[in-house]
């Protein structure tokens, strides 16, 4: 495999021919934030949290998705970026209904470590506050819709790991939601295995486990990752 | 296959004509107002007559000026012998001998006058005007059958010289020479991005693969958009022609085409259309008696406006759901299931024949230097003639709003055109001289686009436009990015609480950053292109934006209808209404 050089934020590194631009700013030490995205799984593309600048083109482009080339300039880090991802984040918490001092997932949540860090300190648009639902219906889990960023994480999972492909979107728009097999109440989802790996994808608290309180899920990311690591590199963890 | 001859089929169509012909519209525009009750009429009242040798009863395609419909058009071969009373020529069409009259409004009982006439008796029926400035200012490149071909006889077509082109490039064109003839043309892509259509092709045919799709897009849903509609309800064949003919030049034995559910007639002329062309050889193995095999079969959308987007339209095509995914890779490399695609748009494939037919020359004759060829628009809004309009490109505005248009309804002023849909933007009066070509609108912030064109007069205001558009585009996102699935909704809010001058400088400020923001961030062209109409109000009517806001007099205030009550906001207003309780 051939192996191109490129800059990331003025700093030159190696990448395989082939790599995404994520893949090879990883693998280069460079954090580029993501939210939709999560190793193992393919790219979805929709948080856009990962845009990059790359020098000669007028476009944005998805980190997760682009391929590198050789001397591509690429810029993670500027105002702009910044600011965009900044807007992202206010728009999430202004289109659900997120409220981390009583939610299951505070402290461990993706999106608030996400607003910290791109140091949100309020939000300059309305709450929609839209009604949503809440699925218990599983004997294990429980799904929040209100606390759902609709990152596909998911979907993915349970097609792409699990092979169960139980959870998929319906609805379009801010209408769009995650669906159970055929939007049945998910403890009637005749496809799901009750593996639980939905529940340790999830970035936010839309998909707890049962029994948990205040601040208590911790998605058990480390056991996904070792799966992982057992499909695509054949390494068992034993 | 049987090897079929064009000419003998086009000779037998053309020796069984009568000499006198009736020519009603039955696209879409006309049924609805009615084209069906006086087409049964016309055809009961030649039978009750007696008149069927000399007088045959035709249903056609679009004749442009939808809103007088429903049109006809009435054909006399000898018109010095006729008994049809002619006295006033006015606005006819000569030719040697023959004439042709057109009327307006065309229901039962004037239909019935019209038929009495052939029997030298008065006709009373509201007499149309071939001669006025809506039909001189145009051209005739795509739309040359419509009006004139019936959709539903393949015969029909090939009288009128189709299927010549496929014909000739099976026999007499290498592939390389057919893509060669339509990049010398300088035909650019018609559903809105206008991306040179023969450097497509060649890229699509230069990715090697044992199969290839060739697709048509034909899920038009740009509100007052309907040119691709007309299109396939008046002239299907020359579609399928254009697709046969790209199948050929890129090695591909399959197309599809994508037509959008709302469209009925559509959808059904196409099957008619594809079964006949099936029957007669032109489609399907071994067309022309040539080793050349193309199948084209049909696909309907379920109503989401995304789905016109390429790589939505791949993945609702391939069964799945229709959202977008980045580019690249791109469909010419990538598409369906894996293979190179080329995918265009209906107006594209339309004009496929008629440049392997009259050579590319006389195609890149029109048009300016860098848009080639003609447009079909659809003028809508507050006009005084609204309907189908082709014209070169590098038309200047004023001519197609003013001289084909009419203008503005009476009283009124005609404040700007709004270009390319949901896409575009809005083009002020001071700007009409500009001519309507990719690269002219592009740099006043608008995009041609697919061919709506909206004309709004001073009882239009701006930021309900803005809103009106904005409303369509939330609707409409599929919700796979964030930009376009939350950022709509709130951009939607601002352009609401402007309207309702509850707004000030800093929601302004705020509607400005965030239409930049979803513009630069969306993942598909809908997202991206989004907040366009917004933004280009903003440059060129803020001051109708900044009366509106709270610090403004609220006596220089605007005080005009809205295009929609509250009570048809959007889905997510409504939700977030009902959990508010207000």
């Amino acid at each position: 495999m051939s192996v191109v050089t490129l800059t990331i934020n003025q700093q030159m590194i190696t990448a395989n021919a082939g790599d995404t631009i994520l893949q090879a700013a990883k693998d280069a030490g460079i954090k580029i934030p993501t939210l939709c995205y999560l190793d193992g799984l393919s790219a979805h593309g929709g948080c856009r949290i990962c845009l990059v600048e790359i020098a000669g083109s007028t476009k944005l482009q998805p980190a997760c998705f682009m391929k590198v080339a050789e001397g591509m300039q690429i810029n993670t880090e500027t105002h702009k970026l910044k600011e965009y991802r900044k807007m992202i984040v206010e728009l999430l918490f202004a289109e659900g209904n997120h409220t981390c001092s009583i939610c299951v997932a505070n402290n461990h949540c993706e999106l608030q470590a996400m607003a910290m860090a791109v140091e949100m300190d309020h939000d300059r648009f309305d709450y929609i506050h839209p009604p949503k639902e809440i699925d218990i219906s599983h004997q294990r889990f429980g799904i929040d819709h209100n606390r759902c960023i609709l990152c596909t994480r998911c979907v993915r999972v349970c097609d792409e790991i699990e092979g169960a492909h139980t959870w998929d979107v319906a609805g379009r728009g801010g209408l769009a939601k995650v669906i159970a097999d055929l939007d049945q109440p998910w403890g009637e989802a005749d496809s799901c295995t009750s593996c639980g790996k939905c529940f340790m994808a999830c970035p936010t608290g839309a998909i707890f486990q049962k029994g948990d309180s205040v601040a208590q899920t911790e998605h058990p990311r480390n056991k996904l990752e070792s799966l992982v690591m057992a499909k695509d590199k054949k390494q068992w963890h034993v | 296959m049987l090897k079929i001859d064009l000419e003998e089929i086009a000779s037998k169509e053309i020796a069984a004509r009568k000499p006198n012909r009736i020519h009603c519209c039955t696209a879409a525009g006309c049924l609805s107002a009615g084209a069906e009750e006086g087409f049964e009429q016309f055809q009961k009242e030649v039978d009750r007559l007696g008149l069927t040798d000399t007088v045959q009863v035709a249903k056609v395609g679009c004749m442009r000026l939808c809103c007088q419909g429903p049109l006809v058009k009435v054909q006399i071969a000898d018109s010095t012998n006729s008994p049809f009373p002619i006295e006033d020529k006015h606005g006819t069409i000569q030719n040697n001998n023959q004439i042709e009259i057109l009327f307006h409004q065309v229901h039962a009982e004037s239909a019935k006058s019209i038929v009495a006439g052939f029997t030298g008796q008065k006709v009373e029926a509201v007499r149309g005007d071939f001669q006025s400035p809506f039909f001189q200012n145009q051209v005739s490149v795509i739309l040359d059958n419509s009006g004139n071909v019936e959709p539903e006889r393949i015969e029909s077509y090939i009288a009128a010289k189709g299927y010549k082109g496929l014909y000739q490039v099976l026999h007499h064109f290498s592939l390389d020479e057919v893509i060669h003839e339509i990049t010398r043309s300088g035909l650019r892509g018609r559903g809105g991005a206008a991306y040179p259509t023969g450097i497509k092709w060649g890229t699509v045919a230069k990715n090697k693969s044992e199969k290839k799709y060739v697709v048509c897009n034909a899920d038009e849903g740009d509100p007052g958009a309907f040119m691709n509609r007309s299109l396939l309800e008046s002239d299907p064949h020359r579609v399928l022609e254009g697709m046969a003919i790209a199948g050929y030049a890129l090695g591909s034995s399959q197309g599809y085409i994508y037509v959008r559910g709302e469209y009925p007639l559509a959808v059904q002329r196409l099957q008619i259309a594809i079964t006949q062309a099936n029957r007669l050889g032109i489609l399907g193995t071994r067309i022309f008696g040539t080793p050349f095999d193309f199948r084209i079969d049909l696909r309907t959308g379920a109503g989401a406006f995304v789905c016109g987007e390429e790589t939505a339209l791949m993945a609702s095509i391939m069964g799945q759901r229709g959202t977008p995914t980045p580019r690249p890779p791109y469909p010419a490399e990538h598409g369906l299931w894996g293979m190179p695609t080329l995918l265009n748009n209906v107006e594209t494939y339309g004009n496929i024949a008629a440049i392997i037919r009259n050579g590319s020359d006389w195609f890149a004759g029109m048009g300016t230097q860098t848009s080639k060829g003609t447009k079909v628009f659809c003028l809508t809004g507050n006009v005084v003639n609204t309907g189908l309009v082709e014209v070169p490109l590098g038309t200047p505005i004023h001519k197609i709003v003013y001289d084909i248009g009419g203008g503005a309804v009476e009283g009124n002023t005609i404040k700007a055109v709004q270009t390319g849909g949901p896409s575009g933007g809005c083009i002020p009066a001071e700007m009409f001289d500009v001519p309507v070509d990719y690269d002219s609108l592009a740099k006043l912030g608008s995009i041609l686009g697919s061919g709506g064109m909206i004309a709004l007069d001073n009882t239009n205001r701006m930021v309900d436009v803005a809103r009106f558009f904005m409303q369509f585009c939330m609707d409409e996102s599929c919700g796979k990015c964030i930009p376009c699935r939350a950022g709509t909704v709130q951009i939607h809010r601002l352009l609401r609480k402007i309207l309702a001058g509850s707004a000030d400088h800093a929601d302004l400020d705020r509607l400005e950053q965030l239409c930049v923001m979803v513009k630069d961030t969306s993942l598909c062209g809908l997202g991206q292109s989004a907040p366009n109409p917004t933004l280009s109000t903003l440059k060129y009517f803020r001051s109708e934006y900044e009366s509106l806001l709270k610090e403004s007099d609220s006596t220089q205030r605007i005080n005009l209808p809205l295009l929609c009550s509250s009570a048809q906001m959007g889905n997510q207003e409504q939700l977030s209404a009902e959990t508010k309780g207000s």
